[in-house]
């Protein structure tokens, strides 16, 4: 059994609202939450002071790209840069190599997750090698512990068989999440369609192929009774239609935006520099000042990364062959603090408790606090004031792809406790 | 002028004026028994193409030469780019040989601008995907003036298939910030999709164009845009958009035609056009390597490596 851990001088925050408190973890749980408890004998001692502490983050969203491409990204080291970044569980998105589409897949991801800094919920494909013709055995996959099937990286291109996959789903108590684009109108297409792809001679993807599947995949959950989780929207016309039918009800409909839609715009693209490539691509400010209205009101549930390493040489290749992708794990909470108008504890709810639901992860024993006794202990404490630069050298992805690299960010994570165990002391990983 | 030439935009009117004036002198070298100067004796210049162009190639070796340049060619079909060598691999191999200018040609939109921030050398675009052709653009406006005096106020109508054309993106930025009023003409699927921030008006009418323009300038179509569902066929092209001889008749007196080449006669200009007075087809290649001579000698002459 570890050592008990103290976390002095901080403020608690989770959904219940936020107090002074120190937190005491013995072995895996939380085994008190007040002010100025007593340090026990023994303890490891984690600063907390001027911190805020929260339930550990949870993202909706992971690359961590095992099988299959472990010279971009490990479970490892994937596991490693969440934590860094004050997460305490990833959703393993399924575009490996193989994919995964088998309860054998699922079962290889999980062992290599149980070795990892943070836990690995591993999603399942929607359709067999995610080539959108067959459903891939969904009850099977849930079996082994699948609760997020997608075909992430494509959208399911046909109506019936999307249709079909929810109408099953709906059995399983399991969630279907769509990566929405058009497949015919976004052929080919590099970055956003517009201003920007027309002066830099770039082939475009326009909004409305990402709007045409989120309108399709509405419908259908309207008519299946389905729950749909729509990932990374990135539009005006996205976050309209989910408001239009969040009001209207009769649709179990969530949404995630990812950091690098509520900051950057598309004239980034003007460098040629394939880091700020990424699908779905940059938007016009105009729709970036959509997502964070949306944000704020509520239409959307969850930030997630879309975390999508890729080593230096691919994203070397011309622009228009270089693949779609940026890092985020490890800056996510900053970028959030730093660039949105939002108060600290919405910006957790946002990347903790409310994506933890989603992901079905929450709960007793799960993730996404409360941080109260008997509880487990997964923590993220922020320091909201620091400052630091974003040295893309030093992150701890295998890769380098990061669209804030030079930036200075104001918001870091000072410790992480996963299982209660201290994964991140002092903005450093343990192990 | 700057270290590079990635875009026309770099150069801004001074700039372009600039080029315009030495390419002057370079004519009348091109003119003499000997058309060689000692401008670039010892400099390097490696024209790196990784999409065939012969004329553009050619025309910047022959630049060079008239230089003094020493020249080396770099074709992807005999190079280590076919045993896989990547792109920023390649440049940074040529560049530690000690190159002057790197003279860029790729079929991806972008590659002179992220070749740019790889090396020591100067880099000059000539032609990327869809996004720029500089001096391509540099030599339509010296063959203009050369012909009108002057570009100001003239009135330029570019026609065709602006949205995959590196030759309109140049060209419309060259002769608006020389002074023409620039009018793109295509039907909509051959437009980009946003025109914003261009300064140029958009017309589908080319006989009402035509009627007041003092250049003509054709852009090359391809058979491939029937397939992508941008045109229903070359020949419904042609009766809309091409240059046929009843449309050149509606062209005022001393109207100029032009074409950045190859030609596909009988598709957007007809065969004849091509050969009548107001074409200027000809003397663009031949200022061609004039203005490229002027686009190394101010990136290379006045400054030691």
């Amino acid at each position: 059994m570890s050592a008990p851990v103290a976390v002095r001088g901080g403020t608690v925050v989770d959904a219940g609202g936020s107090r002074r408190a120190d937190v005491v973890v013995d072995g895996d749980r939380v085994a008190a939450v007040g002010p100025d408890l007593e340090v026990p004998a023994g303890a490891v001692v984690l600063d907390a002071g001027g911190c805020l502490v929260a339930p550990g983050l949870v993202d909706l969203h992971a690359h961590l790209r095992e099988p299959g491409a472990e010279e971009s990204e490990t479970v490892e080291t994937g596991s490693r840069a969440a934590a860094l970044g004050g997460y305490t569980a990833v959703v393993a998105m399924p575009n490996t190599d193989p994919p995964v589409d088998s309860a054998a897949v699922v079962r290889h991801v999980q062992r290599l997750g149980a070795a990892a800094l943070c836990q690995v919920a591993v999603a399942g494909a929607i359709t067999v090698g995610r080539a959108g013709r067959q459903l891939a055995p969904l009850a099977e996959l849930a079996g082994a512990g699948v609760r997020l099937f997608t075909d992430d990286g494509a959208g399911v291109q046909d109506a019936r068989l999307m249709r079909r996959a929810m109408e099953y789903a709906t059995a399983l108590g399991v969630t279907l999440a769509q990566h929405c684009e058009d497949g015919a109108l976004a052929a080919g297409a590099a970055m956003h369609e517009g201003e920007w792809s027309s002066r830099l001679g770039l082939p475009g993807m326009p909004a409305e192929a990402e709007e045409l599947m989120v309108a399709r995949d509405l419908a259908l959950a309207r008519l299946t009774g389905a729950r749909l989780h729509l990932l990374h929207l990135s539009t005006a016309g996205s976050v309209d239609l989910v408001a239009r039918a969040k009001a209207a009800g009769q649709v179990a409909v969530t949404a995630e935006v990812a950091p690098h839609h509520l900051v950057l715009t598309d004239a980034a693209v003007a460098s040629y520099d394939a880091v700020f490539k990424v699908n779905p691509p940059l938007r016009p400010a105009a729709d970036v000042a959509a997502l964070r209205a949306a944000l704020a009101a509520g239409v959307v549930d969850a930030v997630a990364t879309d975390h999508a390493p890729h080593p230096p040489e691919a994203k070397e290749l011309p622009f228009e062959q270089a693949p779609p992708g940026m890092l985020g794990l490890e800056t996510a909470l900053a970028v959030c603090l730093t660039e949105l108008d939002l108060p600290a504890e919405r910006v957790l709810a946002l990347l903790s408790w409310q994506p933890a639901a989603i992901a079905g992860l929450a709960g007793p024993g799960g993730h996404g606090g409360p941080v109260a006794p008997g509880g487990p202990a997964h923590l993220c404490v922020v320091d909201p004031a620091e400052a630091w630069v974003v040295d893309a050298r030093a992150l701890a992805s295998r890769s380098r792809n990061s669209p804030w690299a030079g930036r200075r960010l104001t918001g870091r994570v000072r410790h992480t406790l996963y299982r209660g165990e201290p994964v991140v002391v002092d903005g450093r990983a343990t192990r | 002028m700057n270290r590079h030439l990635l875009s026309v935009a770099d150069l801004g009117a001074e700039g372009i004026e600039e080029v315009l004036r030495v390419t002057d002198s370079f004519v009348e070298v091109s003119a003499r028994t000997i058309p060689k100067v000692p401008a670039l004796r010892g400099r390097t210049v490696v024209s790196l193409f990784y999409e065939d162009s012969t004329r553009t190639r050619l025309s910047f070796e022959t630049a060079a030469r008239r230089l003094s340049a020493d020249v080396m060619n770099f074709s992807v079909s005999s190079s280590s780019v076919s045993k896989g060598e990547g792109l920023r691999d390649t440049v940074e191999t040529i560049d530690a040989m000690g190159v002057d200018a790197l003279v860029v040609r790729h079929r991806a939109a972008g590659v002179p601008r992220q070749v740019a921030g790889w090396v020591g050398a100067s880099v000059v675009n000539a032609g990327d995907g869809a996004h720029e052709h500089p001096t391509q653009a540099l030599l339509d406006c010296y063959t203009v003036r050369q012909r009108r005096g002057s570009i100001e106020g003239l009135r330029v109508a570019v026609v065709g298939d602006v949205r995959h054309s590196r030759v309109a993106r140049s060209g419309v930025l060259a002769f608006a910030a020389l002074g023409a009023e620039v009018t793109v003409v295509a039907p909509p699927t051959l437009l980009p999709p946003s025109l914003a921030g261009w300064p140029a008006a958009v017309s589908h009418d080319l006989d009402a164009v035509l009627a007041k323009a003092d250049v003509a300038y054709l852009l090359r179509m391809q058979s491939e845009r029937t397939t992508e569902a941008l045109v229903p066929s070359l020949r419904e092209y042609t009766a809309g958009y091409g240059l046929t001889a009843r449309r050149a008749a509606l062209l005022p007196d001393g109207a100029l035609v032009m074409h950045p080449g190859p030609l596909n006669r009988g598709v957007e200009i007809a065969a004849e056009v091509a050969d009548l007075p107001g074409s200027v087809i000809t003397a663009q290649v031949a200022n061609g390597v004039a203005v490229r001579m002027a686009v190394l000698y101010l990136l290379l002459g006045s400054s030691p490596r």
